[in-house]
């Protein structure tokens, strides 16, 4: 069955918020109703047949097609076995407080992408703004589960306070990747910038290139891991260097001793 | 009794007769062949009977690599207990025991079971707090750090309530040469059908029972009936022409995988022959009145 599609018309005048039309909402919907929702955040109204063509097909399969750095909050709390593919670029929190189903992007995302994102697969094919699956102000953990994998580079703070589930960045990380982690997975495949496991509890980072972790991580020795080889089995389809990078024998670094200090930061034995 | 004749063997007119028990099954990894079958094999060693043992246990198969979760070599192992209680107790103990302090070890679960035993998140208490929890595609692992690096294991196996044990073939032959041949061509065939072990030793036993004894307190006693060195003496079951009878016991995790064995071991022990091999085949049962499975010679015979 062909996907509903949510055709650009026009950028939008101002940020919108989409978290209005992800399938469930929808459902039940004529496409005259839908037309006249409200995404606009500002006094000054946008409806969705502002900026949206609507074409009628199976809301399992939601696609927006054409994007803009102005959509916020496609995705939010998407349920299982649903998914959304946007052609082109989105805005701040892509996929926040996700439940499942999938999201696929095309271009760019803006910050906060995957924000407390339970069980959702995210795949974002370029760059992402700061705080990628970071918590909101206020909130006491990040991401939850699911999983994200990103094509292209990301800001800082990614993976702030991470409670579970796996991050895969193939490009460079900014400044304080995976502060404050509780737990979960983030594999960064290029270089990483500043502080990285800051105040890490019990989280794991696998980075491709090593770096002076500081005083507070510990060198644990270099081990073959059984949860690397499962975890980079289950990655060969989505990022085959990733799987790569978790196939080889990884040096531990124990930390941050700074705080709980039980989690771990690997990397090759050779960059 | 009547008798159906396959390719001169004589095959009794009668049934086996099964029960219900409650079956999980796992993955042992190791990092070659030889470490995951020593943690299985260690893990199934005294689990022939559950009236003993608490419970029958036995390798299912190997695996390859390229079919395990983590890319090591694997055995798949089967444990059936009489109760979810005895099973979880039974795995919990056996995998702390056995898998935990063998070298190299890993465990999954295979039986996506009505319901689930907590055994990673039992065993994890080991890690002393240096244990991580991982979560890969929903399902939660287990990363206790050990002398040799980590032991991994999955947090919760299955188990089904669905499972079967008790079928099973008498195999008699006119000496026990003959008949040990016959019955081991039985077991190799009945190892081959995935979700069946036979737990008694190499898939064998010779001491079948019968319900009570003349001792006072004793459940179940030598089954006289079949036993060759009696038959002049007892209300003997056997020919003039049975010297020796084996009995291949089978536990699957359902109904069919218990059908198909005894099937694939009937075909097996029939192909051979009566000179080389057994001249008859039987099946032990209670009268139909025990058990709600109820395996019939005539309906498995190739």
């Amino acid at each position: 069955m062909k996907p509903f599609i949510l055709k650009l018309r026009q950028e939008p005048p101002q940020r919108v918020d989409l978290s209005v039309l992800t399938p469930d909402r929808l459902a039940g919907l004529s496409p005259v109703q839908i037309e006249k929702i409200e995404i606009g955040v500002t006094k000054i109204s946008t409806k969705a047949g502002d900026i949206f063509d609507i074409v009628p097909g199976d809301l399992k399969n939601l696609r927006y097609e054409g994007g803009s750095s102005r959509f916020d909050l496609i995705g939010a709390k998407l349920l299982p076995e649903f998914s959304i593919h946007v052609d082109g670029d989105v805005g701040a929190q892509l996929g926040r407080l996700a439940r499942g189903g999938r999201i696929t992007v095309t271009g760019s995302a803006g910050p906060y992408a995957a924000s407390g994102n339970i069980g959702a697969e995210i795949e974002i094919a370029r760059d992402v703004g700061d705080f990628l699956a970071a918590p909101l102000a206020g909130e006491l953990s990040g991401m939850a589960g699911g999983r994200v994998i990103i094509r292209g580079s990301v800001g800082s703070r990614a993976g702030d306070r991470l409670r579970r589930g796996v991050i895969v960045i193939e490009q460079s990380a900014g400044e304080d990747l995976g502060s404050r982690l509780i737990a979960g997975t983030i594999i960064v495949l290029g270089a990483t910038l500043g502080r990285v496991g800051y105040l890490n509890k019990r989280g794991s980072l696998v980075l491709a290139q090593r770096k002076d972790f500081g005083p507070t991580y510990l060198d644990c020795g270099a081990h073959q891991l059984t949860y690397a080889g499962l975890l980079g089995r289950s990655l060969v389809s989505v990022s085959s260097g990733a799987a790569r990078l978790l196939s080889c024998k990884l040096r531990r670094y124990g930390g941050d001793t700074s705080v709980y200090g039980k989690g771990e930061i690997l990397t090759p034995l050779e960059d | 009794m009547p008798e159906l004749i396959r390719n001169g063997v004589r095959i009794d007119d009668s049934f086996a007769e099964a029960f219900p028990m409650s079956g999980t099954g796992i993955l042992i990894t190791g990092p070659n062949a030889k470490w995951a079958r020593q943690a299985a094999q260690t893990m199934t060693g005294f689990a022939t009977s559950v009236i003993g043992c608490g419970c029958e246990a036995g390798i299912d198969y190997e695996v390859p690599p390229e079919e395990t979760p983590d890319a090591r070599p694997g055995v798949r192992v089967l444990l059936f207990a009489m109760s979810s209680k005895d099973a979880e107790k039974q795995l919990v103990n056996r995998l702390g025991q056995c898998v935990l302090t063998c070298p190299g070890s890993a465990v999954y679960s295979t039986v996506p079971g009505e319901f689930e035993i907590k055994v990673g998140d039992a065993v994890r208490q080991f890690g002393d707090k240096w244990q991580m929890s991982k979560v890969v595609e929903g399902r939660r692992y287990w990363r206790v750090p050990v002398m040799d690096g980590e032991f991994f294991c999955e947090g919760k196996v299955g188990l089904t309530k669905k499972s079967v044990g008790g079928g099973n073939l008498l195999v008699m032959g006119k000496d026990w040469e003959s008949t040990m041949r016959a019955t081991e061509a039985g077991v190799v065939a009945v190892q081959s059908v995935r979700d069946a072990i036979a737990p008694f030793p190499g898939g064998i036993v010779r001491s079948g029972s019968k319900v009570g004894s003349q001792y006072k307190g004793m459940g179940a006693s030598t089954n006289d009936a079949y036993c060759p060195t009696l038959r002049g003496v007892t209300k003997s079951a056997l020919d003039e022409d049975i010297g020796c009878v084996l009995e291949i016991v089978i536990d699957g995790l359902t109904d069919a995988a218990v059908s198909a064995a005894m099937r694939a071991g009937l075909k097996a022990i029939i192909d051979m022959g009566p000179e080389q091999g057994a001249k008859r085949i039987g099946a032990g049962n209670y009268g139909g009145k025990l058990g709600p499975f109820h395996y019939h010679l005539k309906e498995l015979l190739p």
